[in-house]
């Protein structure tokens, strides 16, 4: 145990007054108004600070499409696994002429032929779903993603009746969002940045 | 008096006082639980700047009473190898006793359950056995967590015990009497004329002593709900559990009453006397008690020896010889004797 420094009796008695000092930090929190929003009758006014599960970024033209260029880097980088994204299939022109191909040209031309067309694959995911149930909001996924397509969602009001209810369908998700807001992309951004400067300013 | 006895049928009136005085004082206990409890944790909410309970009835005021309802509902258990007997009896050895310590509590000018001589001796004898319950409870549950929470309730009740007699005692040589009532009547009706205005270290004595007679933060040892889990009631569920609980507030009633009909003038108060002045200082005091609840951190088992034997016993013991020589070399005349 460490050695505590011997206080003479006045030392002692006059440290009572800490006592006193105490109740007087206490008090005045007693007397101080209360900062607990009483949830179901009133809501906190800076939802916009909390950082929920993870939702995707539409595109600033094309609210309804994720920016996401299918890189895989979240899938890969998650240390849940909880990411789950599908790349959509290349366009439909490739059977149509390997069907018709084998007529004409002999075999060991095709390869090279077609080639070019399947590199130009679109590269926007057909299916894009978070397991929720196993993210830690670690925000690796936020910040790996190169084209900045993965953002928190202010989303705090969960509450569902099975583990089903927190595997989401982000694209869904995403069309959802964009259809509830009347002019989303140019609205959206100008709006969170005066959210932020506002609350800066309040800071 | 003999006509009244005759015309209750041979019933002695005192029995009749008593009965009636039992009457109120349960139904006074039970409220004052309820009230009390809901109290608490407002109190405890506003500290912390949240309202407390505040959905079942208008602010929370029937929460107590769903609480109470689920303790009564709930299934008593009681824990494999525990001493049947005592682990049973140990609930009603905490909670019986209260009803004898409040009889002599002076509400109002004739409102006391029964007058004793000895109020005093009266009170701090069942107070005592308030120690023997918890200790029989952790004890008989066998349980560790309970067997510790005893073993410091009795070094406690060792700690604080004696500073407590010799800062009543002080007030008792003042006044000559035990009897609460007689105390009362001795005081005046404003605060410089109360008994706690002549003997202020008697009085801080007392209530710290009383803090922990109560087993109130910051001499919660006994439960210490963060190191023993619940200390002695570990095992206790349902109205087993209730009964130490309604005994706690009992007692912080009781311990309240003393320090009120002693120091504080008891029902008697600026502009008019009367038992709301009694009610309004016990309640007081109580929010102090919840006040330090949730100011100060608990104190470990040797400080709470050392503060009660290095400072609290020489002090009490000052303040006793030093009443003693006022009283005798200068005299003393109490404002209303
Ligand atoms: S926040 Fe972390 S755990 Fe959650 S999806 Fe992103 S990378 Fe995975
Ligand atoms: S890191 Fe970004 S671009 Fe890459 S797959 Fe994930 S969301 Fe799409």
């Amino acid at each position: 145990m460490k050695e505590r420094k011997k206080l003479t009796f006045w030392e002692t008695v006059k440290r009572q007054w800490s006592l006193v000092v105490g109740l007087k930090v206490t008090g005045k929190n007693y007397i101080k108004p209360q900062i607990t929003t009483h949830y179901p009758r009133q809501t906190v006014d800076n939802i916009s600070t909390f950082k929920g599960h993870v939702q995707l970024v539409g595109k600033p033209k094309q609210p309804d499409v994720a920016k996401c260029i299918c890189c895989m880097l979240c899938v890969t980088s998650c240390p849940s696994s909880c990411i789950k994204v599908v790349k959509m299939k290349p366009p439909k022109e490739d059977p149509i002429p390997e069907a018709a191909a084998p007529k004409d040209m002999p075999d060991a031309a095709q390869p090279a032929k077609q080639a070019p067309p399947k590199a130009k694959a679109p590269k926007t995911p057909v299916k894009w779903t978070l397991d929720f149930n196993l993210c830690s909001l670690c925000g690796t996924c936020v910040e790996v993603c190169p084209v900045k397509s993965i953002e928190y969602s202010n989303d705090s009001y969960l509450a569902g009746y099975s583990r089903k209810d927190f595997e989401y369908d982000l694209l869904a998700d995403l069309k959802e969002r964009a259809a509830k807001m009347p002019a989303p992309a140019p609205k959206k951004a100008p709006k969170a940045v005066e959210k932020e400067t506002a609350e800066q300013a309040e800071a | 008096m003999n006509e009244l006895s005759k015309a209750l049928g041979g019933i002695p009136v005192e029995l009749l006082h008593i009965a009636i005085g039992l009457v109120g004082l349960a139904a006074f206990v039970g409220l004052n639980a309820v009230l009390l409890v809901w109290m608490e944790r407002k109190v405890a909410g506003h500290f912390q700047r949240r309202p407390g309970p505040f959905e079942v009835g208008p602010h929370g005021l029937l929460q107590t009473v769903a609480d109470a309802v689920k303790l009564i509902a709930k299934q008593l258990f009681m824990p494999k190898g525990a001493d049947r007997i005592l682990f049973w009896a140990a609930p009603f050895l905490a909670f019986l006793p209260v009803f004898v310590t409040l009889l002599p509590i002076p509400w109002g000018d004739v409102i006391v359950a029964h007058e004793v001589n000895l109020g005093i001796l009266l009170i701090l004898a069942f107070a005592g056995l308030g120690v023997l319950s918890l200790c029989l409870a952790g004890w008989s549950s066998n349980n560790k967590w309970s067997l510790l929470g005893a073993a410091r309730a009795v070094a406690q009740s060792v700690a604080y015990e004696i500073p407590m007699l010799l800062s009543l005692l002080a007030v008792v040589m003042m006044t000559g009497t035990m009897n609460l009532s007689t105390i009362v009547e001795s005081q005046g009706s404003w605060p410089w004329l109360w008994l706690g205005a002549m003997q202020p270290f008697a009085f801080l004595i007392y209530f710290i002593c009383a803090l922990a007679e109560t087993n109130r933060a910051p001499f919660d040892l006994p439960e210490a709900e963060s190191e023993l889990t619940a200390g002695f009631h570990t095992e206790y569920s349902g109205m087993g559990f209730g009964l130490f609980f309604l005994a706690e507030y009992a007692n912080m009633i009781v311990v309240s009453g003393v320090a009120t009909a002693l120091f504080l003038g008891g029902w008697k108060g600026p502009v008019m006397d009367g038992p709301w002045w009694f009610l309004i200082k016990v309640y007081a005091l109580i929010f102090a008690m919840m006040w330090f609840r949730w100011t100060y951190p608990r104190v470990r088992f040797d400080q709470l020896l050392n503060i009660a034997w290095k400072w609290l016993i020489p002090l009490a013991i000052i303040n006793l010889l030093a009443t003693a020589v006022y009283i005798k070399v200068i005299g003393l005349n109490l404002p209303m004797m």
